[in-house]
């Protein structure tokens, strides 16, 4: 480990009432990679009240220093306070990389951090690559996931958000050690932003999901989504769907995938009655195993595909509902 | 209110080759996201009072989203238009974007849409009220209560949150936040007729450094597209009778089932 306090790669550790979203582990697990090719110190920076403990959490992870701001004007998560704090720090510190998580939130605090320091920041990225020269290569896709773009940063520090779910989290290692700098968060200034509570949680979690079921206008009534949910169960998975059955006012926006719903990367994504359309892709493109059920054996969808069906899909699910019983059936028998 | 015109996605063509991205392919239309935006700012003037100014930065086309963005309820139009302006990446953008209104003067609220479907980023609106120094609230998809000062609004992020928020402020909307209004043709003929100022680089100098617009105050570069490769992919096709006993084993041999 380098002594040097100066120029490490830094990694924002985002948590909810102390519980690390897994998507700050993931990007210790690269940012270690990122920082090891640079010949740099790793970094991660935690704020919130009554958080201690996490710092730890963070080392065992990969960081060789966290900066940790515990602090009750922290407790709630305000955008412009903890800008403050973090643009504060990468002046002290002078991180090379800078690396947040593609949550709301951090799609949220991140830009604001960039536009204070006036450095570059890349949206979305799937991929960071430190290219011969040991420049960091970030991947995102653009226009509505029909491409995906290469981007350098000539400033510093490199800023990105980064998906949830592309990178592999590195194994906990608890014999690791550390160094928790513990830093003041300054004077609470008024910020113009009253956080008053949560209003209604999610239904479901998709982008959390190992397997998602989902249905599209293929769908001919409401009730028939028990079907694809039937089998989303039998397969230990969940219910989603594409955008026209939120816009019907079927089901809950919670549940659509695509380009203006979630992005989710499950190991299996089983698409029935759904043709394929950018936008869609753009929320589904990264699953695992892809498999499509559709009637249309043109549509789209066969082509992001690594299984498909052309049939009706009336015919197709319960066919795989009424197997998928008897193999669990027959395992129960033994 | 800030909007973009935007190339019909399903539309436009890419050429890898040379990593350029041929807008001139498709037909352009207004971002979908900012008519949820700009639908929120009329609904607010209609409600309060008050005028609704839309800002575009882009070549001289994009004129005719903002005589759209007049035909659905707004009351001024200004154009950013300057070569010194293109090139830009989402810092330049939203710096220039900064300047313009600094410019305009004084301003309650600033609505921009959640992201554009070319750009994709959702970066633009959070750095333009970094660079006036004012609050925002991202993904909004309710405003529940609106006073002379404060603004009440739902945030999606995943789970719904309350925020109050001293204005001025900033704030991104959502897709679900509304239905944008179709423009009647009485509309749409008297915006043809209403005027667009035209805004250029030099017109912005007494407000922002002009070394910060388009690609010199850029920090991002794209050095190559790509196109999303499906190479990874089985492609495996089942049809006929079997069908679903073949997806069965080939689920079993992925591991999902026992
Ligand atoms: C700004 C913007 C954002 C958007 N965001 C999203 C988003 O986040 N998510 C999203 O999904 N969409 C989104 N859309 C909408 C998107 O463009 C498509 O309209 C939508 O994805 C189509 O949904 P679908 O595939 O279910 O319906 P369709 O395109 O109508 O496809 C239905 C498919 O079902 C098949 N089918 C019909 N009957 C059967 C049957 N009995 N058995 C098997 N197959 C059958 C058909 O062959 C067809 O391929 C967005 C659009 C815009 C403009
Ligand atoms: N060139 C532009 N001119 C005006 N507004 C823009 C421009 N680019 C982005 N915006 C606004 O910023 C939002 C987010 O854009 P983006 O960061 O590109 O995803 C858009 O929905 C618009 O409201």
């Amino acid at each position: 480990m380098s002594t040097s306090a100066k120029g490490g790669v830094l990694v924002y550790a985002e948590h909810e009432n102390g519980v690390i979203h897994p998507v700050s582990f993931e990007l210790l697990g690269k940012g270690r990679e990122i920082a090891d090719r640079l010949g740099v110190e790793l970094w991660s920076v935690l704020l919130g009240h009554r958080v201690k403990r996490q710092a730890e959490e963070l080392v065992y992870y990969g960081a060789d220093r966290v900066f940790l701001y515990d602090h009750p004007t922290l407790e709630v998560f305000d955008v412009v306070r903890y800008k403050h704090v973090l643009v504060k720090l990468v002046r002290e510190t002078e991180p090379l990389v800078f690396l947040v998580g593609a949550t709301p939130l951090g799609r949220s605090l991140a830009p604001r951090v960039a536009a204070a320091l006036n450095t570059g920041l890349t949206a979305d990225c799937i991929d960071l690559q430190v290219d011969k020269d040991g420049e960091l290569i970030q991947i995102r896709p653009a226009f509505t996931g029909n491409i995906l773009a290469h981007i350098k940063t000539r400033s510093r520090p490199i800023m990105a958000t980064v998906r949830y779910r592309v990178m592999k989290a590195p194994k906990r290692d608890t014999s690791r050690r550390g160094v928790v700098v513990e830093k003041r968060p300054g004077e609470a200034l008024e910020t113009g932003l009253r956080f008053l509570g949560k209003v209604s949680a999610r239904r479901v979690n998709l982008a959390d999901a190992d397997v998602i079921v989902a249905g599209g206008r293929g769908l001919k009534r409401k009730e028939d989504l028990k079907l694809l949910e039937e089998l989303a169960s039998l397969l230990g998975g969940v219910l989603g769907v594409s955008r026209p059955l939120v816009d019907e006012g079927w089901i809950s926006k919670d549940y659509q995938v695509g380009f203006s719903g979630n992005t989710v990367k499950p190991r299996l994504y089983v698409a029935c009655g759904i043709s394929g359309s950018p936008q869609h892709l753009a929320g589904m493109r990264g699953s695992d195993v892809i498999v499509a059920i559709n009637i249309d054996p043109s549509a789209p969808i066969f082509r992001v595909a690594d299984y498909g069906v052309v049939g009706d899909l009336y015919e197709v699910v319960p066919k795989l509902i009424e197997a998928l019983k008897r193999i669990k059936g027959g395992s129960v028998d033994g | 209110m800030l909007i973009k015109q935007v190339p019909d996605i399903e539309k436009v063509r890419f050429d890898v080759e040379t990593g350029r991205v041929d807008r001139s392919s498709a037909p352009a239309e207004t971002n979908p996201f900012d008519l949820n935006a700009l639908e929120t700012a009329v609904r607010l003037k209609e409600k309060l009072g008050g005028r609704v100014t839309v800002i575009s930065m882009g070549p001289p086309q994009a004129e005719s989203s903002l005589r759209d963005a007049l035909a659905r309820g707004a009351d001024r139009a200004i154009l950013l238009t300057d070569k010194r302006f293109a090139g830009a990446d989402t810092l330049a953008t939203s710096y220039t974007l900064a300047t313009a209104i600094r410019k305009l003067g004084s301003f309650d609220l600033i609505v921009c849409g959640e992201k554009t479907v070319d750009g994709d980023t959702g970066q633009v609106g959070p750095e333009v009220a970094e660079h006036l120094g004012i609050p925002h609230v991202a993904y909004v998809c309710e405003v529940r209560e609106v006073s002379e000062d404060r603004i009440l609004v739902v945030s999606d992020m995943g789970d719904k949150y309350l925020f109050e928020v001293t204005l001025p402020a900033l704030i991104t909307v959502t897709k679900d936040i509304n239905t944008p209004r179709i423009p009647t043709l009485r509309d749409v003929l008297k915006a043809r007729r209403a005027k667009v100022e035209v805004w250029d680089a030099d017109s912005l100098a007494g407000y922002g450094e002009t070394c910060r617009f388009g690609l010199q105050g850029s920090m991002t570069l794209v050095t190559r597209i790509t196109i999303p490769s499906e190479e990874g992919r089985r492609g495996i096709i089942f049809r006929g009778e079997d069908a679903v006993e073949r997806l069965i084993e080939a689920l079993r041999k992925e591991g999902f089932i026992p």
